[in-house]
């Protein structure tokens, strides 16, 4: 039995076989030349009819725009909006995390009578389309509004000196209200709960229930198992956690257009569609601004992949 | 014993905000879309008179929406055979013991990490056919750069090909995840079974028709839920790309639904396109979350 020719096929069909795998990548990575490229030229270097080629120049033209905006020509850059979405999704994805750890904790090791048909109810949640919540979900947040504005006023009304004038406005849009930060990173905790709970209920299943059981003997209670025997194995649950939710509320679209209206609230996703819907924007100015929203979690994708991977194929369910 | 009720009842509280956020926003809301789908609700001021299935039946007379159903037909079944024929054919190349494997993976994987804004901002530009003015731009112009100018086509600004120019974007950012699925399926076979079937003087391609692809159903069966589910309510993709297009030939439900309710305000009608596009994902998602919940017990 000769291993050697069953495990490497001939040379021929190893050569077909890279350039087949070269052809796919090449495929995956041509949009990303061409933003990369395009964002990269000048102004009088952009054209459409010479946009496979590499700029002979570099400049950062384009991405100042993007980012800045041009008030001569009267759009919005996406600073602000960016700066929006890590003030949304930060605060969003640790608080889905916190929530999914406690719940996974005891859908997995502190199982009632139907726990397990609850969890299959609460899994429902991150399969719908969000169009069919979407209705009474602003009916609800405006009502809230009518709760949470005084507080939202009031705060940002609080008198501080010129150098700090920015934060009181930039801590009231914290508050969950119809139209602030803080309507959507609730909105975003509230339908991240079924995936988050899913995920860390899956890792804690692996953990031996014998670990709980001789903790239960020693007279540790339900807070003090959850504190001293699971929170400080963790890590690489809340690691996968924190990266699925990050990437999907960064990513996020529908909730941003419906929560927030006003453009200086908005995320930069909407800021992006916003930007690239509008005629007087050029279209390297959209590409650059494309890839600025993109790069946050690419880079997250590109640091730490393996993570994003679990993630990824922990969303199919399997246990 | 005293202890262990207590520590039962804080299990309790520490769930039910959980159970309770759930049970509002996804039950509660959903039978409020269907209640209001019941209603004459279709002005800024809500009218909760009752009127059977008058918005149904409206809805499926409308010519848009007609369209819109057969754009989600062509979308997610066009959808569904690129992705799982493009990500199978990936992973079994590369587990042939590639080199750089962990490089390749990564390049077809990143799209999942991006935006569908983004994707639909990119592809509009890649897809764009360009005017009498600019020439051939995007695709267009480098099939004509290859010598395949042939192929040039008007891509999603064409009435006919419409939506089947968003199924290459659309591809281009999920083909990686049925990679990795089927990637992570085929490492989980033991090797001695294709070892044992190669004793026994089957050839590779046999050993895929018979062995390896049987084992893998229920891995096509995952990906064809989550990529049936993405499809049939796709959304940002649409809005970023294309928008509804010409005689709304890249029209889809969900995109209606956000025009009917948020700009068009006429709420009951908006209902009833978001009850039809529940009740579609449903028949994918509910049988398969039941399947899963048993297997699971029986584990």
């Amino acid at each position: 039995m000769t291993a050697q020719t069953t495990r490497r096929p001939f040379r021929w069909s190893r050569l077909l076989i890279y350039a087949t795998l070269i052809l796919a990548a090449i495929f995956f990575l041509l949009p990303v030349y061409v933003l990369v490229i395009t964002g990269f030229k000048s102004f009088e270097e952009v054209s459409l009819a010479t946009m496979w080629n590499p700029p002979t120049s570099l400049s950062f033209a384009s991405f100042q725009k993007a980012w800045s905006g041009s008030e001569a020509e009267g759009f919005r850059g996406l600073a602000g909006n960016f700066l929006n979405s890590v003030y949304l999704a930060v605060p969003a994805t640790l608080l889905s995390a916190i929530l999914g750890s406690i719940n996974g904790y005891i859908l997995s090791k502190w199982k009632f009578r139907g726990a397990d048909t609850l969890f299959s109810l609460m899994l429902f949640g991150m399969f719908i389309p969000y169009q069919s919540v979407l209705i009474p979900l602003v009916q609800v947040l405006q009502q809230l509004t009518k709760i949470t504005g005084p507080l939202v006023e009031s705060i940002a009304s609080i008198p501080v000196t010129p150098a700090l004038s920015g934060l009181p406005g930039w801590l009231a849009g914290f508050v969950p209200a119809y139209g602030t930060l803080g309507g959507l990173i609730l909105v975003h905790v509230i339908y991240g709960i079924p995936i988050t709970t899913l995920i860390f209920r899956n890792y804690y299943t692996a953990v031996p229930t014998e670990l709980v059981e001789a903790a239960k003997i020693d007279g540790a209670s339900l807070l003090g198992i959850y504190r001293w025997v699971l929170f400080p194995i963790s890590m690489p649950g809340f690691v996968v956690v924190l990266i699925w939710q990050f990437t999907s509320i960064w990513n996020d679209f529908l909730f941003g257009v419906i929560v927030t209206s006003r453009p200086s609230v908005q995320p930069v996703t909407v800021a992006l569609n916003n930007l690239a819907g509008s005629y007087i924007v050029e279209w390297n100015v959209q590409m650059a601004g494309a890839f600025i929203t993109a790069l946050p979690t690419l880079l997250v994708y590109i640091l730490l992949g393996r993570f994003f991977m679990r993630g990824l194929l922990a969303g199919s369910l399997k246990g | 014993m005293r202890r262990l009720t207590r520590d039962r009842l804080v299990s309790i509280l520490l769930i039910l905000p959980s159970v309770l956020c759930i049970l509002i926003f996804v039950y509660g809301f959903i039978g409020f879309t269907v209640f209001s789908s019941l209603t004459k609700w279709n002005d800024l001021v809500p009218d909760f008179t009752p009127v059977g299935f008058t918005n149904y039946e409206r809805l499926f007379e409308n010519q848009r929406f007609q369209i819109d159903l057969s754009n989600t037909v062509t979308f997610t079944v066009l959808f569904l055979i690129a992705t799982l024929v493009l990500g199978f054919v990936l992973a079994v190349l590369l587990d042939q013991r590639i080199k750089a494997e962990g490089l390749f993976r990564s390049i077809y994987l990143f799209p999942m990490a991006i935006s569908f804004i983004v994707t639909g901002v990119v592809w509009r530009w890649l897809l764009a056919p360009g005017t009498e003015a600019t020439g051939a731009a995007g695709v267009n112009l480098l099939l004509e750069n290859l010598g395949l100018g042939f192929l040039k086509s008007g891509w999603y600004t064409d009435p006919d090909i419409g939506i089947k120019a968003v199924v290459i974007a659309a591809t281009w950012q999920m083909a990686g995840y049925t990679m990795a699925l089927y990637l992570a399926g085929l490492r989980a076979i033991p090797d001695e079974l294709r070892e044992a079937a190669r004793v026994d003087g089957a050839s590779e391609i046999q050993i895929y028709r018979h062995i390896l692809i049987p084992l893998l159903q229920p891995i096509t069966l995952s990906a064809i839920i989550i990529l049936g589910h993405i499809s049939l309510k796709i959304f940002d993709l649409v809005v970023a790309m294309t928008g509804p297009g010409t005689g709304f030939s890249t029209d889809v439900p969900a995109l209606f639904m956000f025009d009917t309710t948020f700009r068009g305000n006429r709420f009951a009608q908006g209902s009833s396109i978001a009850v039809v596009l529940l009740l579609m994902v449903a028949v994918l998602v509910v049988p398969y979350l039941i399947y899963n919940a048993r297997r699971e017990v029986e584990r």
